[in-house]
């Protein structure tokens, strides 16, 4: 079977939609951001696949960008995460709605 | 050199003394009317050396600096200097001076004599740039600040309800009638694209049929203005009223100066005017100074009586500007402000002399208690009775030869508006001795007339100083400026001609004087001894008329006031229910509702949040790509 562009997408589609539910439906924070990280690796498997069929670097280039920026806000929203629950004893988004009027 | 910097010295020394004394010396009464009275002292001194420098027609007639210019308008601050304008200066810094000086001690006892004064100089700039305009729009910047100082000096009292009322009445009346000019301004100026008295007149002079269909309706706008500022019927009613200031007041604004600004400005622009114009104006004039003149035969508050013939003589002012003669009006307006100011100031004097009383009924024999102020009122009270030789006799004689004069072309017009005047001058002169002799003849009527006494010299000097032009002013060249400014073949008359002038027309000379002696004698008759007033029971119902001022103030109350108050009262059912009901109500309701269904979406989760965003994020993309 030849592996074309349209199967890099459909997978990429699948783990996008995949994180997105999950960033709307889980209630632990930590999964929360799992699912986040899933999103960023469904886009960035989209760039590298786009890369590699039109010949072109540019994807791969952003690919590393975006890692590094995923690094950087991992470390800082678990940071968060961690203070939050030292705070309030507690990691679920249900309780956290002191943005509310 | 040519002094021409001395006419704008003149014009923004008051405004200076205003400024100085509500800036720094209105805590010190003494400091604040020495500005304000030598700022007017100075100014007089300063107009006669400009006109001894000069003469009555400078060869430099219009000095002026650009001011704005909004596409085809072009609108000066210029000065007009001519006979008629520099006779207005010397009159309102002459008699203006004296009345400052009476003020002096007439306020002495006020606590607000700084505020005063510092009104009285804001009124003698106004005046002066009126008088000083050399075009319409000045005109009536200087206009309507007249009326403010005007409006600031009769509530001077303010806390008396009664000087609130007069105030917003003289105002409010006056603004009717200034709305009528600034309309006639704007037409005058579309029609001749210029607002500059010069420029106009030469337009004028050029095509006399420059304004066209529109030139009698032009003319009645402006002379609304004249109407509302001269207090001419049907806009009368504000100037008794207006005798709730105080009683120096009274004599500068409402007897003086202001109320001529009307005439002054009806003579400054009479090229305007069409033949259907002034005849309307003569009318008017006729007709209100014959009702001002029955009015004052019954009433009894000494000013009242003096106000009520001040509105007599503006209409006399007003009708000889009407007849087509600008000369005798502007030489009336000059002597007048001489007799009628000192008629007030002496009244004035009087009323400082009763601890203010101003009820004639409650006066009585005060020539022995007052002789100074009896003189002097006496003197006043023979030239506007208009007896040879005062000043008012010459100048009522020109104005009645001119009706004559007019009579030959319109008989319409000049012969009714003759016997008119000479009847008003037999009222004039009756109703006047009536209140002489009420006052200072007959017995003590109260107390207070029994304890009267002689006002002191600072009050005095001016009443004589006067007194010396009320007696003099009608043969020291007065008409002769006016007339070389109106007519180009005007001959200048010498001393011994002018006093023998009203024996050229012999007929209106006798009819003036037969109406004086008539009326005097009359008053003589019936006042002499009089404890009440006799006429009431003779003339009945006319005299209660008479004593109610002809029910204007109940007529007005009752129609204009009245529908006033049902419009006003529409506009605000419209204003409360229509604007702020529904249209302010139906978008203040709707954003509150809209503001609370979106509040639900606020839930502060999340993930709600995210839900919404990618949802957002969704639509954004269906309607990029999707299409």
């Amino acid at each position: 079977m030849h592996v074309g562009l349209e199967h890099y997408l459909t997978v990429s589609f699948l783990l996008f939609a995949l994180g997105l539910l999950g960033v709307i439906m889980r209630r632990n924070l930590l999964v929360i951001y799992m699912s986040l990280e899933l999103m960023l690796n469904a886009a960035n498997l989209a760039l590298v696949s786009f890369s590699r069929f039109n010949d072109n670097l540019n994807g791969q280039v952003l690919v590393f960008f975006i890692i590094t920026v995923a690094a950087a806000e991992v470390s800082v929203g678990l940071a968060l995460i961690v203070a939050l629950y030292r705070r309030r004893q507690s990691a679920h988004v249900e309780d956290l709605t002191t943005m509310k009027l | 050199m040519k002094l021409e910097a001395l006419p704008w010295i003149i014009l923004f020394l008051p405004l200076l003394a205003t400024a100085l004394i509500t800036l720094f010396t209105l805590r010190c009464r003494t400091k604040s009317s020495l500005i304000s009275i030598s700022a007017v002292v100075t100014g007089f001194v300063l107009s006669l050396v400009f006109i001894n420098a000069n003469g009555w027609h400078p060869a430099v007639s219009e000095t002026a600096v650009n001011w704005l210019s909004i596409g085809d308008l072009h609108a000066d601050f210029g000065l007009k200097l001519d006979a008629l304008s520099m006779m207005m200066l010397l009159v309102v810094t002459g008699v203006g001076g004296a009345i400052h000086i009476y003020s002096y001690a007439y306020m002495d006892e006020d606590q607000g004599k700084a505020r005063f004064f510092a009104f009285m100089s804001l009124f003698t700039f106004s005046m002066l740039g009126i008088v000083l305009a050399n075009n319409f729009l000045e005109m009536f910047i200087f206009w309507e600040l007249v009326g403010v100082s005007s409006y600031l000096l009769i509530g001077f009292w303010f806390e008396k309800p009664s000087a609130g009322d007069a105030a917003k009445k003289a105002f409010i009346t006056n603004r009717l009638g200034d709305f009528g000019f600034l309309l006639g301004i704007l037409m005058v100026w579309g029609l001749l694209g210029s607002l500059n008295f010069g420029v106009l007149q030469s337009a004028m002079v050029a095509n006399p049929a420059a304004l066209g269909c529109c030139a009698t309706l032009a003319g009645l706008l402006v002379f609304c203005g004249a109407m509302g500022k001269s207090a001419q019927f049907p806009l009368h009613v504000w100037l008794p009223d207006a005798m709730e200031g105080p009683t120096p007041v009274s004599a500068l604004i409402h007897a003086a100066t202001m109320v001529a600004a009307g005439v002054y400005m009806l003579c400054r622009t009479l090229f305007l005017f069409d033949a259907d114009a002034l005849h309307v104006i003569a009318y008017i004039g006729g007709f209100t100074s014959l009702l001002a003149a029955l009015m004052a035969v019954q009433q009894n508050d000494i000013k009242r009586i003096i106000a009520y013939s001040t509105l007599s003589q503006l209409g006399y002012m007003v009708m000889a500007v009407g007849l087509n003669g600008p000369t005798p009006a502007m030489f009336h307006l000059t002597t007048h402000a001489f007799f009628k100011a000192l008629l007030f100031l002496s009244a004035g004097s009087v009323i400082i002399g009763m601890h203010h009383e101003q009820d004639i009924w409650q006066m009585g024999n005060l020539r022995k208690k007052m002789p100074v102020t009896f003189w002097t009122f006496l003197i006043g009270a023979l030239a506007l009775s208009g007896v040879p030789p005062f000043s008012g006799f010459y100048s009522k004689d020109s104005i009645f030869a001119q009706a004559l004069e007019q009579g030959r072309e319109h008989p319409l017009l000049g012969y009714p508006l003759f016997g008119v005047a000479v009847f008003v001058a037999a009222l004039t002169a009756f109703y006047t001795f009536r209140l002489f002799f009420v006052v200072f003849f007959g017995q003590e009527k109260s107390k207070a007339a029994s304890h009267a006494h002689e006002s002191p010299a600072v009050i005095t000097l001016p009443l004589v100083a006067l007194a010396v032009f009320a007696v003099i002013g009608g043969v020291i060249g007065i008409a002769n400026n006016f007339g070389s400014q109106f007519s180009a073949d005007h001959e200048s008359l010498t001393f011994l001609q002018q006093v023998t002038e009203p024996l050229k027309n012999i007929v209106p000379m006798l009819c003036g004087l037969a109406a004086a002696v008539v009326g005097i004698f009359l008053a003589f008759s019936f006042y002499k001894n009089a404890a009440a007033d006799p006429l009431p029971a003779k003339l009945g119902g006319l005299a209660t008329a008479m004593k109610n001022r002809f029910y204007f103030d109940e007529i007005y109350e009752a129609t204009f006031i009245r529908a006033h108050d049902f419009i006003a009262a529409v506009c605000d059912v419209f204003d409360r229910w229509i604007v702020e009901g529904a249209c302010i109500g139906f978008l203040r309701g709707g954003t509150d509702l809209t503001g609370r269904a979106l509040r639900l979406v606020q839930t502060g989760n999340l993930q709600t949040y995210a839900f919404l965003f990618v949802l957002g994020v969704a639509l954004v993309l269906y309607f990029v790509l999707g299409k």
